[in-house]
């Protein structure tokens, strides 16, 4: 009886121990997650302000300026423009 | 210590009987009632307990949500929503030296009189700056400065600024949709911000998730039909036109003939809507879809439709417009110029007023009206824009002969921009009204049919002669397409009367061989000289359709040496 209770005992112990170190573990694990999430919204966030200057760069308005004045490009007049048939289609 | 008193009784006088079991009893009673408080607390007025013990360990956290952003049809962005921070004070509590509000000042790009000032304030709570960048904002949280806070917030940029401004709309405080498509779609792009229950640790980290109070809902983007890049192409070229002509107003819709999707949709004068502070109401409007005028000329292809429909007249038929004028009772119709002798075809190239009255009258007043109704005049677009109008047409029952003579050539109806760009779908297709979206759609869109194939197509053809030589608007042509459309010059209504201003427009499409593109151009009271449709609205028609057709890579139907020069070809001015 008494070794019955012993053995009993041991796995007690043994399951209360495994509790705590298993409960630790899901916290680390946890504060883990949540810096990497963390994480993930600060990527997101400066996703969107690239996006968001990445179109504003690429606005229209603004390429054509650059076309014009930097690159002096122009529309060519009609007479200047030669169509190519598309072939045999 | 019964015990005790026990003992000591031996050897000193004797103590009242009743004094041990007394005292026994009294602290027998106040182990009770600690007991009793206990299980009291324990069991039944539990709350205030928990939540004290629970205020140490655990947090109610908001989970943000985006809002959706809004797209062009190719997934270019036209709003997104990123974090930024507010910057609050609260006056009464702020500690900080006058080096430490100089560099506040100078963080926030405020004068520091107006810092002083906002600090001075007798409120508990004053905002000394909002939508702030994040970065800034970790630099004033560095400072740390007694009394100074920040606060998440979104702010909604608009990289296309005025561009698409009238189209988009935008959103006011915390991010909700107040104007254009931000507010008609708000349900679809506003998120939810959810909450979850944690629990911290002593440093404020977040050790376990306790329970999801509410799952955060995130906003979903949204695909207009818009094509930014043709889109910024009609606002660079309505506002030159609108500059040129001193007008007052102007829009431009551009439609795709094959989905009604509208792909450009421009209004001036128009805003900044990243920078809204002190903008009149007026210059946000979205006149194209919620301003009405008299369309004039434009109408009518409309009624030579309905009478070829009818059967009353072939394309070739002969009118004699001569002298110009027409008596309906009491009133007179007007021709510019002298044209005698037309054909049918001719009436529309020549936009005769008398011509289109002639032949209005020639048809009973329901089948025209069922016509103009076909085509859309007078009934809701159902676009889901905010404020849109519908315009007006009256029931055919209540016509006089004046009315329907007038309403021939576009007076006495009124319509929306929109409205009159889809009614064209009807003349670009063989006769089909396309339903008009601001939605991105999969691919083309049938619509009901209201005009017999043929009628459509010879109508086609009469407004291909409007941009020829001897028709009202040759400036309409483009180099290398086949263009039909019609133009169309109407005085404006003031106070119930006619006067001398004008909205000059011009509706058309190419290639006339295989429309493609619809576009719609209304100049609003040009006053640089011009006002006739076909040299104050067509030349913009003409210059946005052969650059968009060369963007969307539309194949040529007519050789690119066909145009004449502008100035020499020759232009019929029209009536009004």
């Amino acid at each position: 009886m008494v070794k019955l209770n012993l053995l009993l005992l041991a796995a007690l112990v043994f399951c209360a121990l495994s509790l705590v170190t298993s409960r630790h573990q899901a916290r680390k694990l946890f504060v883990e997650l949540e810096r990497e999430q963390k994480l993930a919204r600060t990527y997101d966030v400066e996703f969107g302000q690239l996006q968001l200057e990445q179109s504003t760069w690429a606005m229209p308005a603004r390429i054509e300026n650059i076309a014009r004045e930097q690159l002096k490009m122009q529309l060519p007049r009609p007479g200047r423009i030669q169509v190519v048939d598309g072939g045999s289609r | 210590m019964i015990a005790m008193s026990a003992t000591r009784a031996a050897t000193t006088p004797k103590l009242p009987r009743l004094r041990a079991p007394l005292l026994f009893g009294m602290l027998l009673a106040l182990f009770v009632l600690l007991a009793a408080r206990s299980l009291y607390l324990q069991w039944i007025d539990n709350a205030f307990l928990q939540e004290q013990g629970s205020s140490r360990y655990s947090r109610d956290l908001e989970v943000p949500a985006h809002r959706g952003r809004i797209l062009d049809r190719f997934g270019e962005p036209l709003a997104i929503s990123t974090p930024v921070k507010a910057i609050w004070a609260w006056p009464e509590k702020v500690e900080a030296t006058p080096g430490q509000l100089q560099a506040l000042a100078v963080a926030l790009e405020l004068p520091p009189s107006a810092l002083a000032a906002k600090l001075d304030a007798n409120d508990d709570f004053v905002y000394l700056k909002r939508a702030v960048a994040p970065e800034v904002a970790a630099g004033i949280a560095a400072l740390g400065i007694k009394g100074v806070h920040d606060d998440d917030e979104y702010r909604r940029y608009y990289p296309g600024g005025e561009v698409m401004s009238h189209i988009l709309g935008f959103t006011g405080d915390r991010d909700v949709g107040q104007e254009g498509i931000e507010l008609a779609q708000q349900a679809w792009l506003g998120g939810t911000p959810g909450g979850r229950r944690v629990i911290i640790n002593r440093r404020g980290e977040v050790v376990e998730d306790v329970a999801n109070i509410r799952s955060p809902r995130e906003g979903r983007d949204l695909a207009l039909s818009i094509d930014s890049r043709l889109q910024y192409l009609a606002y660079r070229e309505l506002r030159a036109a609108v500059e040129l002509n001193k007008a007052k107003a102007g829009g431009l819709v551009i439609l795709d003939a094959r989905t009604g999707e509208i792909l450009a949709l421009a209004n001036l004068p128009s805003y900044n809507p990243n920078n809204r502070t002190r903008v009149a109401r007026e210059r946000m409007r979205n006149r194209a879809l919620t301003d009405i005028f008299e369309p004039g000329s434009t109408l009518k292809p409309f009624t030579i439709a309905a009478a070829l429909e009818a059967g009353k007249v072939q394309p070739s038929s002969v009118i004699d417009t001569a002298p110009g004028t027409l008596t309906i009772g009491k009133a007179t119709i007007h021709d510019a110029h002298r044209e005698g002798v037309l054909t049918v075809e001719q009436v529309v190239q020549k936009s005769s007023n008398v011509g289109a009255a002639q032949i209005a009258l020639s048809l009973p007043p329901e089948r025209m009206w069922s016509t103009l109704s076909g085509a859309g005049f007078g009934a809701p677009l159902k676009s889901g824009f905010p404020g849109e109008v519908s315009g007006r047409l009256r029931p055919a029952k209540s016509w006089r002969p004046i009315e329907q003579a007038t309403m021939a050539y576009g007076h006495g109806i009124s319509v929306n921009l929109v409205q009159l760009a889809r009614a064209y779908t009807i003349f670009a297709t063989d006769g089909e009204l396309k339903p008009v979206t601001l939605f991105k759609e999969a691919g083309p869109v049938a619509g009901p049919p209201v005009l017999k194939a043929e009628t459509a197509r010879a109508v086609r053809h009469m407004l291909e002669m409007v941009v020829m030589p001897g028709g009202t608007a040759p400036k309409a042509q483009v180099p290398g397409y086949r263009v039909a459309g019609k133009t169309g010059t109407a005085h404006k209504l003031e106070g119930g009367t006619y006067i001398n201003k004008f909205v000059a427009s011009f509706v058309g499409f190419a290639p006339a061989s295989n429309p493609r593109l619809i576009i719609a151009v209304m100049i609003d009271e040009p006053s640089g000289g011009q006002y006739y449709g076909g040299s104050v609205a067509a030349p913009v028609f003409s210059s946005v359709m052969g650059a968009a057709l060369r963007l969307l890579g539309v194949p040529t139907d007519a050789p690119l040496s066909s145009i004449l020069p502008p100035a020499e070809a020759a232009e019929v001015q029209e009536e009004t």
